[in-house]
């Protein structure tokens, strides 16, 4: 990919939350919050971190990515139109029947999605059967999941990172978009997951903390998890649900609900 | 070579396997603390790189197979036929069968022959869960013999397949060999009076109890149906055209089982008298396989009164 400088990434991870509303406004339903929190984090991996190529979507040697909170699939979507793995023309048909866009990711429609996903807790797994693919096949690429923190209340989470230490997976990087709110509410009211960071320790662990809308933080933190040698790296990004439109940014309610044509409007202009 | 006729359907798979391992590396086998009963462990020992061991943890295991089939591998994940459906069946769901990921699960331990364990061992509700699932092949072999076969199919032909084992030692019934087609009914007796439609170890029973009517004059055909999905409509409505009357067997709950699926074929295509014998709705007991098939109503006498009774349905 095209070496962006910081400042460039910013304004596609500020045109990628754009798309997000557009496409969320467009379809009538689906999750903003946990879209938003992401796309620095989606930003960094598609225009910086990642090997990929667009015009050959299954290409062997490709890293993989895996976003385990399927829902957040809008961010993933406009990243993938904007790095050109199909038109950009395709976003506004999010949700609607006969749509490559599903409203939780399908493998089996997307160009440049490498699993289904929307039952949440599974990506983990599947990004370990990817890791373990590679170090059998002695193959370089690179696995990334990004998981939701509210995900982490799944036991299968925790069978994954049990697992993955034990194969000693250096080729494979969690990331946590820990943006504290789930839909029920916080999720240290729902469920706690603190004490977070140690947890992840106790399991054999790197861990890397950032604030997961800081560019710099974030494209460094995915190089360093690269360099880990002998285990997997889980960073845990510090993130803001809604993250970028006042009235959305902390707000429970904007889990999944889309805007109405004024809030909108609102949005764009503040994203603008 | 082996001789796979000495051996029961999960050592013959276990055994199997490690020989298809020879010939194709993209094989990989998955199990969760199992494979000393699963007979995984004869694979692990010859391919230990190939071999990953899960720990308990089903979920985890199954999407770990799925990841792997993404990248070319062809995965085998075995566990306890119990464990392979209702523990990780969401993860079946979304990342197996959704994606049509070509992941091979195979269950040992099926049915209520596993006898002495109890419930929580006997996997009764397995085949209804697999054949719910789109893009899924559901497989219950007869015998040690069509096991080898089986495996073989499912290695070969891409996509999810579920297959589905016992514990004990089950009477042969290819003696002579066995030819298995996914989707094709294998006819092993020639009748016109009536036709079993049986599966997995009840395959066996069927046969006898057609040597058992042919003693009072009944020439009853006898279908093994271990390929329950996809189903040969044909061969049931051929079945049901030339004979008239139907009885299906299974070690499996009537609901959502083989009994149910040939039901929805006999009724949308040519409909015959039916009697369905398997577990009625009820979880079963702890106690020696071939006591807990007779308290059950899944004995060849217990078929061979089926048969008569929907002989006499028959208008």
């Amino acid at each position: 990919m095209t070496d962006y400088s910081i400042e460039e990434l910013k304004g596609i991870a500020r045109k990628l939350r754009r798309h997000v509303i557009t496409m969320i406004s467009s379809a009538g339903s689906g999750h903003p919050g946990g879209s938003l929190s992401a796309a620095d984090i989606i930003t960094a991996l598609y225009f910086r971190t990642m090997r990929h190529n667009p015009d050959d979507p299954r290409w062997p040697d490709r890293d993989r990515f895996i976003l385990s909170k399927g829902h957040a699939a809008p961010v993933l979507y406009a990243a993938l139109a904007e790095c050109g793995y199909f038109p950009l023309e395709w976003l506004t048909t999010l949700r609607k029947s006969g749509t490559c866009l599903q409203g939780h990711t399908d493998s089996t429609l997307t160009p440049g999605v490498d699993m289904s996903a929307g039952s949440l807790g599974q990506g983990l797994s599947v990004g370990i059967g990817m890791a373990l693919a590679a170090k059998l096949d002695k193959k370089e690429y690179r696995t990334y999941v990004l998981l939701g923190d509210g995900e982490c209340q799944e036991g299968q989470v925790w069978e994954a990172a049990m697992f993955a230490p034990n194969y000693k997976l250096d080729n494979l990087t969690a990331i946590v978009d820990y943006n504290g709110l789930q839909l029920d509410g916080f999720t240290h009211q729902i469920m706690d997951l603190e004490p977070f960071v140690e947890k992840w320790r106790a399991f054999k662990w790197e861990v890397i903390e950032i604030d997961g809308h800081d560019m710099q933080q974030v494209v460094g933190a995915l190089q360093k998890s690269a360099l880990v040698k002998g285990r997997p790296v889980v960073i845990v990004a510090k993130t803001v649900k809604g993250k970028g439109v006042s009235y959305m940014e902390n707000n429970v309610d904007y889990h999944g609900k889309a805007p109405n044509k004024a809030d909108t409007e609102t949005a764009l202009r503040e994203l603008a | 070579m082996t001789d796979y006729s000495e051996l029961t359907t999960r050592e013959a798979f276990g055994k199997f396997l490690t020989e298809l391992g020879g010939q194709d590396a993209r094989i990989v086998v998955l199990d969760a603390d199992l494979s000393r009963s699963t007979m995984t462990k004869y694979f692990a020992r010859a391919y230990p790189e190939r071999f990953i061991q899960c720990g308990l943890a089903e979920q985890n295991m199954v999407s770990i197979a799925a990841g792997l089939a993404t990248c070319g591998r062809i995965p085998f994940a075995s566990t306890f036929a119990v464990f392979a459906s209702s523990r990780c069946f969401d993860q079946v769901r979304m990342s197996v069968a959704q994606p049509r990921t070509n992941v091979k699960i195979v269950s040992t331990h099926g049915g209520i022959t596993v006898g002495e364990d109890g419930s929580s061992h006997q996997a009764i509700e397995d085949i209804a869960l697999y054949c719910s699932l789109p893009n899924f092949n559901v497989v219950a072999p007869a015998d040690s013999i069509e096991t080898v076969e089986v495996i073989r199919a499912a290695a070969l032909t891409e996509g999810p397949f579920y297959v589905r084992l016992g514990r004990s030692k089950t009477p042969v019934v290819y003696t002579s060999g066995c030819k298995f087609k996914l989707g094709k009914a294998d006819i092993l007796r020639e009748g016109r009076d009536a036709a079993v439609i049986a599966t997995g170890i009840m395959v066996y029973m069927a046969v006898n109890a057609a040597d058992l009517l042919a003693k009072s004059g009944i020439k009853c055909r006898v279908l093994n149906m271990s390929s329950i999905k996809p189903i040969d409509r044909q061969a049931i409505d051929d079945a049901s055209t030339e004979t008239g009357a139907i009885v299906t067997a299974e070690e499996h709950l009537l609901h959502g089982g083989l009994g149910s699926i040939v039901a929805q074929v006999l009724a949308s295509g040519t409909p015959a008298p039916l009697a369905s014998l398997g577990i009625k709705d009820t979880y079963c007991k702890s106690g020696k396989p071939e006591e807990l098939l007779a308290a059950n109503g899944l004995t060849a006498e217990d078929i061979a009164d089926a048969v008569k009774s929907v002989i006499a349905r028959k208008k």
